[in-house]
């Protein structure tokens, strides 16, 4: 509140002081709120690889979907237009020209890890980086780097991407298949999302944001970051976890979703029930190794968290409706 | 299944450098005498071998690089583990045998070509194609330590230098989620009781996390041989080795390096005695000498096809092949067909770009495997559009001979499109409607 009011005053006698630069300063009266689950309808988004041909037909289907695109960067490309956008050489001149707060990367694996950073360094609020396959050990730094730093938060990378449908939709899933409603969806898979997303659309209850942490085991964002914005925004009222073998993400979801204490129903499925143990299934993250991250376990710990986990993959909506109605929320 | 050292070491106390020991053998994983060669081209001491794929040039190998050695360690290579108690088809005992200078040609000619099963190999075993020679380092200690050896090692026989073993280390270096970096793992007491020991003395366990951006300093080299505690080895050499096996790490895009044992010779050096490489598949673009050492000839030719035609592809043995988009959603494809009482064949994910000419290769592999009674296609497409995989199937049942049923389930992106070009073709299919509905199909089909 005081914030806001030292703001509004500082705008007023800036106004009075500095006319001229009335023109330049756009910020006239208190800023939105920040997003209650990273992206919103005032996010400005730009395209890291926009020229690209993912870059391109990605950004095509987010304009379409209603996207606050604002701009791509394509390092050599600056000053050209793409697709009725401004393209950039690079992210700080992209952010500067464009006012943008969030990136997203269509940039192949060798040099993807670099154009995490070069948004981090710009100091944009989100950056979503698609790409899979980037070298381990390159992630391994920006993660490093990550946590040195609170200004930007990463979604991925190998990740499908983050969606509030009908609002922003910056990734590669499939808009149609959205309704805006009441439930916070958070996967490690991309496809597999998209059944969890048809099923809530089919029961009626509609998503309010779905986010796509990827697959890889050095990643930005992961469960609990997600779940503790779904615990207290008033739009998601239940939230859908979906997992896979590997590593101890679902592990610290469930410690997180104990402690909170929360009432929201929560349901979750583990991809993976039946996989061997011993090889990688797809994601560099998926893998039972020496007895740990396995499906069995984690199921377990989710449900002496209070969560309910379902088995087969095909009743994520059914549960989800279910619980909505035992505890007389439709 | 495969219950490495490394395994039920992290079972016991260290979540880290278990993590990555279990590999798809899709990924990346060396021969003993290859991951030998590469660390002594980083400056590690190794122990001294040559790798042979013939009785001559193992008669070459005798005369010129161990003229006067008494006794040779005939190790077979082979990508699995459990060498040492494996059994020969022909009925020899033993992957690892060590005999006598004379003997040497002699066994290796009832080795090489022959074909060895362990219990990692499965009952169908694995072709010896190289022999690698060693000298005997610690006399029949050698048999035990091959036992728990690194899974992934070829029939060649390793032939490598003896030397008076004094003392064995366990060495490790992995890339850990917890501390988000590279972690160096350290026990003064390694070879084959290593799990006993994490069990009894975790606090023998010397961990040492590494700043990325720094790199290895001198301190922490300095706490790692501390912690591997040699007892006559030179301690500013062997801070030296721990640097360069770090710097091979790091230059190699190694997800996982371990040593066990780190032995020390009586000439105080350290010596890496037997390591395991695992390398990042994802840097396959950058470390193409290195990727350039895969053998396909031991790897399931289903997944060396898939390979070729860039389709992840994991072999299994169930009767219900699958094809699906997206890694976690083929995950969950296999566990509903064993839901509803089917066995999956493989785990194939096509990926969100893959053109038609790469679903009619996965639908060939899919027809060539013996095994499979059904197919189950579940594709929900997103980046993947419903009409290609649509065109990919058709084009692919004009190629192949459909011998078994087809179960399509598509959602997503052109799904309208998919299904009318499916219906088009003319081709008998059987469609279904959601997940529940393709399993339940896919299991019926089978049975009919």
């Amino acid at each position: 509140m005081a914030r806001q009011a030292r703001r509004l005053i500082g705008d007023l006698s800036r106004r009075l002081l500095y006319p001229k630069q009335l023109q330049q300063h756009r910020n006239f009266g208190s800023p939105p709120p920040p997003p209650a689950v990273f992206v919103d309808k005032n996010t400005r988004v730009i395209c890291q690889g926009i020229t690209g041909k993912n870059g391109t037909f990605h950004t095509e289907q987010a304009i379409e979907y209603g996207t606050k695109m604002v701009g791509g960067v394509t390092p050599g490309k600056g000053g050209t237009e793409h697709l009725g956008l401004p393209v950039f050489n690079s992210v700080a001149e992209a952010k500067a020209e464009t006012k943008a707060s969030a990136s997203v990367i269509y940039v192949p694996p060798p040099f993807a890890a670099k154009a995490i950073m070069e948004s981090m360094e710009a100091e944009l609020d989100l950056v979503v980086c698609i790409t899979e396959g980037i070298p381990q050990h390159d992630m391994v730094r920006v993660k490093v780097a990550l946590n040195k730093q609170s200004k930007t938060r990463l979604i991925g990378p190998n990740c499908p991407g983050i969606i509030k449908p009908g609002e922003c939709k910056i990734g590669i899933m499939p808009g149609y298949i959205h309704k805006p409603g009441r439930i916070g969806i958070v996967s490690r898979s991309g496809t597999l999302t998209y059944e969890a997303v048809f099923q809530t659309t089919a029961v009626g209850l509609g998503q309010s944001t779905c986010v796509g942490i990827g697959g890889d085991p050095f990643n930005g964002t992961n469960f609990v970051d997600c779940i503790e914005k779904f615990l207290v925004d008033p739009q998601t009222e239940g939230i859908i976890l979906i997992g896979e073998i590997g590593g101890t993400a679902e592990e610290d979801a469930a410690a997180l979703i104990k402690e909170s204490g929360t009432e929201k129903p929560i349901v979750a499925f583990i991809a993976g029930l039946t996989a061997p143990p011993g090889r990688r299934m797809g994601h560099a993250g998926a893998i039972v190794s020496g007895g740990k991250g396995t499906a069995q376990d984690k199921i377990k710990t989710l449900r002496e968290a209070g969560v309910t986990v379902v088995e087969s993959p095909a009743k994520i909506g059914t549960a989800m409706l279910d619980v909505f109605k035992q505890r007389g929320l439709v | 299944m495969v219950r490495g050292l490394l395994g039920k070491l992290a079972s016991r106390s260290l979540s880290v450098a278990g993590k990555w020991q279990q590999q798809q053998l899709r990924r990346l994983n060396i021969h003993e005498y290859q991951g030998a060669e590469l660390m002594s081209k980083h400056g590690i001491n190794v122990p001294k071998g040559v790798a042979v794929g013939s009785v001559e040039e193992v008669r070459k190998a005798m005369q010129e690089v161990f003229p006067n050695q008494s006794e040779v360690v005939v190790k077979s290579q082979i990508l699995a583990g459990g060498r040492g108690l494996g059994t020969f088809k022909s009925g020899l005992k033993g992957g690892v045998h060590i005999v006598k200078a004379d003997q040497v040609e002699d066994i290796a000619g009832k080795m090489l070509g022959q074909i060895l099963v362990t219990k990692q190999t499965g009952p169908q075993g694995k072709v010896v194609s190289k022999l690698e020679l060693e000298l005997p380092v610690y006399g029949h200690r050698i048999m035990k330590s091959f036992l728990l050896a690194s899974f992934i090692l070829q029939i060649t026989v390793y032939l490598a230098e003896k030397f008076s073993l004094v003392n064995e280390m366990y060495f490790a270096i992995t890339l850990d989620r917890k501390s988000a970096g590279p972690l160096i793992i350290a026990c003064k007491k390694g070879g084959t009781s290593i799990e006993d020991l994490a069990e009894q003395h975790p606090e023998l366990i010397v961990k040492v996390p590494i700043d990325v951006f720094t790199g290895i300093t001198d301190e922490d080299a300095a706490k790692v041989v501390d912690g591997l505690s040699p007892k006559v080895a030179d301690r500013n050499a062997s801070i030296e080795q721990v640097k360069k096996l770090y710097e091979l790490f790091c230059k190699c895009d190694c997800t996982m390096l371990e040593i066990n044992p780190f032995a020390e010779t009586s000439d105080n050096q350290l010596v890496a005695a037997d390591a395991k490489l695992n390398f990042d598949d994802n840097a396959a673009f950058r470390q193409k000498e290195i990727f350039a050492l895969r053998d396909p000839t031991q790897e399931d030719p289903r997944e060396v096809a898939a390979a070729k035609a860039d389709l992840n592809y994991i072999g299994l043995d169930g009767e219900i092949g699958c094809m699906v988009n997206g890694a976690g959603l083929a995950m969950a494809t296999m566990d509903i067909i064993k839901l509803h009482g089917g066995t999956p064949a493989n785990f194939l994910d096509v990926g969100g770009n893959a053109s038609e000419n790469q679903v009619v290769e996965a639908f060939k592999i899919l027809t060539s495997d013996e095994k499979v009674k059904a197919i189950l296609v579940n594709i929900f497409g997103g980046i993947m559009k419903c009409d290609v995989i649509a065109s990919g199937i058709v084009n692919a049942a004009k190629q192949v001979q459909l011998k078994v049923p087809v179960v399509v389930r598509l959602e997503g992106t052109n799904v309208d499109q998919g299904k009318r070009i499916l219906k088009e073709s003319g081709m008998t299919l059987i469609t279904a409607e959601d997940l529940d509905d393709a399993a339940e199909k896919a299991v019926k089909a089978i049975a009919s």
